[in-house]
């Protein structure tokens, strides 16, 4: 009997051992040295020196300006993203022939899985001088700038972003208990106070993961502002990678991706806490 | 509703459209269809720096995602088998590596590697027997560990899921019919997730083949497909890359389709 637990607590250790090693390696302990960097000075050559110092938090204001576009857009871009995805899960959920569903869903996932770079480069050509803008001024309106602003930036997260918030709305609409729907109707509920009331709050859940999703990975975004925005709308992802592989900056940069991870965790609590209390529901698994 | 729904289809799709188009195009700019040609295949495929990065990122994607297969679908069998609270701990550590930022798992990758080669390859030269001790470095390792990373918790959520739902009275009748644990596994546990282990693995392969951000902090001095594309674009747009990123398209649709059919095998047999 003795022999037997002792051998199925090997088998776990076996089974879960790759796993623990990987995510200790490659996350746990890289985040701690992150952490130890943050507080670290910068080495005269570049990289990083011990050092006991709070001065890099100190100097966040250095790069208010990525924090500021960030802060701007991510929520901006995630809520945008919302507004067009919202139609788009509820047509799919609620309205959609069933033979249609699932294809129409499949066409929703495949931009997401292909490559955001090549997707976001091709939004480059239209944006740019040769695309919109040429057949604009075919029809005479003229010097028309859309590449490397902040509303092509914009564009470009919601196109990128699009899927990932579609799909959570889905799940929570689908899931949905149509009688509800009846009985409000049968109660003498207009069609819009039947949304408001029943449809929507229902999928709140499904709202709250696709907007917490969306927004932690804009926090981090760095193609979308470097091709669209063209160097002038810097996110954080821009600061950190020209922290840490051009101006050599380590701690600065770690004291960055530290407040960056932080604020991610807020936005994450913050939207659990919402979901639970509009709709005492948990949040939809994506996965 | 429906006409907002079919323009944000054609929204969705119009960059894809027109990337594809223009791949077939002889002419060389990006204003005008002149005419229909694969020369820009041609180029593509005879360009030795773009082959050679096509060759690493699919060696890369092949193996981390094969990897994170085995140890992503090994860690979903043990997590069934612990404790609530030890359960928890790992559920809270593969969702940090799925939503923590792409940004932020390339540096702290890339910072935690450095310090680890500053301890290690001075020790490996001092014990070595020959002038010439292996030396470690930012390269291929590191862009298969840091992409392992996310799929294997991808991995091992989605068989998890499958799991969750797997009848356990089929797995106590095997056992009461005197079948070893490994005869039930093997029969009965192993294709009934097998759907699931493909289908991960093919997200993986998919994730891993298109990332930049991770890639660009710890390829070191290797290229991956997108480092390269990435770096023609800030040269200047050329006709090339549409081919290629067409050929990427189209690879990604094929790889998503069969793991989406692979998933739908799932719910079939359930």
């Amino acid at each position: 009997m003795h022999g037997n637990i002792l051998r199925k607590n090997l088998v776990t250790a076996l089974l879960l051992g790759p796993a623990t090693v990987w995510l200790v390696v490659f996350l746990v302990l890289p985040f701690i040295a992150i952490a130890v960097f943050s507080v670290g000075e910068r080495a005269p050559e570049g990289g990083y020196q011990a050092a006991f110092t709070l001065a890099q938090y100190a100097n966040l204001p250095a790069r208010a300006t990525a924090f500021w576009n960030t802060m701007l857009l991510a929520p901006v871009g995630a809520l945008a993203c919302l507004l067009v995805a919202y139609p788009v899960a509820y047509y799919l959920a609620l309205r959609a022939p069933a033979r249609w569903r699932l294809i129409l869903l499949a066409l929703v996932v495949i931009p997401f899985w292909t490559s955001l770079l090549m997707r976001t480069y091709a939004w480059m050509y239209i944006l740019g001088g040769r695309g919109i803008p040429a057949l604009l001024a075919y029809v005479g309106i003229e010097d028309v700038r859309l590449i490397n602003t902040p509303g092509a930036v914009l564009l470009g997260i919601v196109y990128g972003y699009l899927p990932l918030m579609i799909l959570p709305i889905y799940v929570s609409l689908e899931r949905l208990d149509r009688r509800l729907l009846e009985a409000s109707a049968d109660l003498g509920a207009t069609p819009l106070s039947t949304f408001l009331g029943v449809t929507l709050k229902l999928s709140l859940p499904g709202v709250m993961t696709g907007f917490s999703l969306v927004m932690i990975l804009l926090l981090g975004e760095y193609l979308i502002p470097t091709l669209l925005g063209g160097g002038k709308v810097f996110f954080i992802g821009n600061a950190l990678v020209d922290l840490f592989l051009q101006s050599r900056n380590w701690p600065f940069g770690s004291a960055i991706a530290i407040t960056l991870v932080l604020v991610s965790v807020v936005v994450l609590i913050a939207a659990n806490r919402i979901s639970t209390r509009v709709s005492g529901a948990r949040q939809v698994d994506l996965i | 509703m429906r006409a907002f729904v079919i323009a944000v289809f054609a929204f969705l799709y119009l960059p894809i459209v027109l990337v594809v188009l223009f791949s077939f195009n002889a002419g060389h700019h990006a204003s005008e269809f002149t005419g229909f040609s694969v020369q820009w295949y041609g180029k593509a495929l005879s360009n030795p720096f773009l082959v050679e990065a096509l060759k690493n990122s699919l060696f890369i994607a092949t193996t981390s995602a094969s990897l994170a297969a085995l140890c992503g679908t090994a860690a979903a069998l043990g997590l069934a088998r612990v404790s609530v609270r030890t359960r928890a701990v790992f559920d809270a550590l593969l969702g940090a590596a799925i939503v923590v930022p792409g940004v932020v798992i390339g540096i702290s990758t890339l910072v935690a590697l450095v310090q680890l080669f500053a301890v290690v390859n001075p020790f490996l030269a001092s014990i070595w027997p020959t002038d010439q001790p292996p030396k470690l470095s930012l390269g291929y390792g590191s862009i298969i560990a840091a992409h392992g990373l996310f799929s294997m918790a991808l991995v091992a959520m989605i068989v998890g899921t499958r799991l969750a739902s797997l009848d356990r009275n089929l797995v106590e009748a095997s056992g009461d019919l005197y079948a070893t644990p490994l005869t039930t596994f093997r029969c009965i546990v192993l294709p009934q997730i097998m759907p699931a282990v493909i289908a991960g693995f093919l997200l993986a392969f998919t994730f891993s083949f298109d990332d930049f951000i991770v890639a660009f902090f710890v390829a070191g001095a290797q290229t991956t497909l997108p480092i390269y594309v990435f770096a023609s674009i800030r040269r200047g747009v050329t006709p090339e890359i549409n081919a290629i990123a067409t050929i990427v398209l189209v690879a990604s649709v094929l790889l998503v389709v069969l793991a989406q059919w692979q998933l739908r095998q799932r719910k079939q047999a359930n």
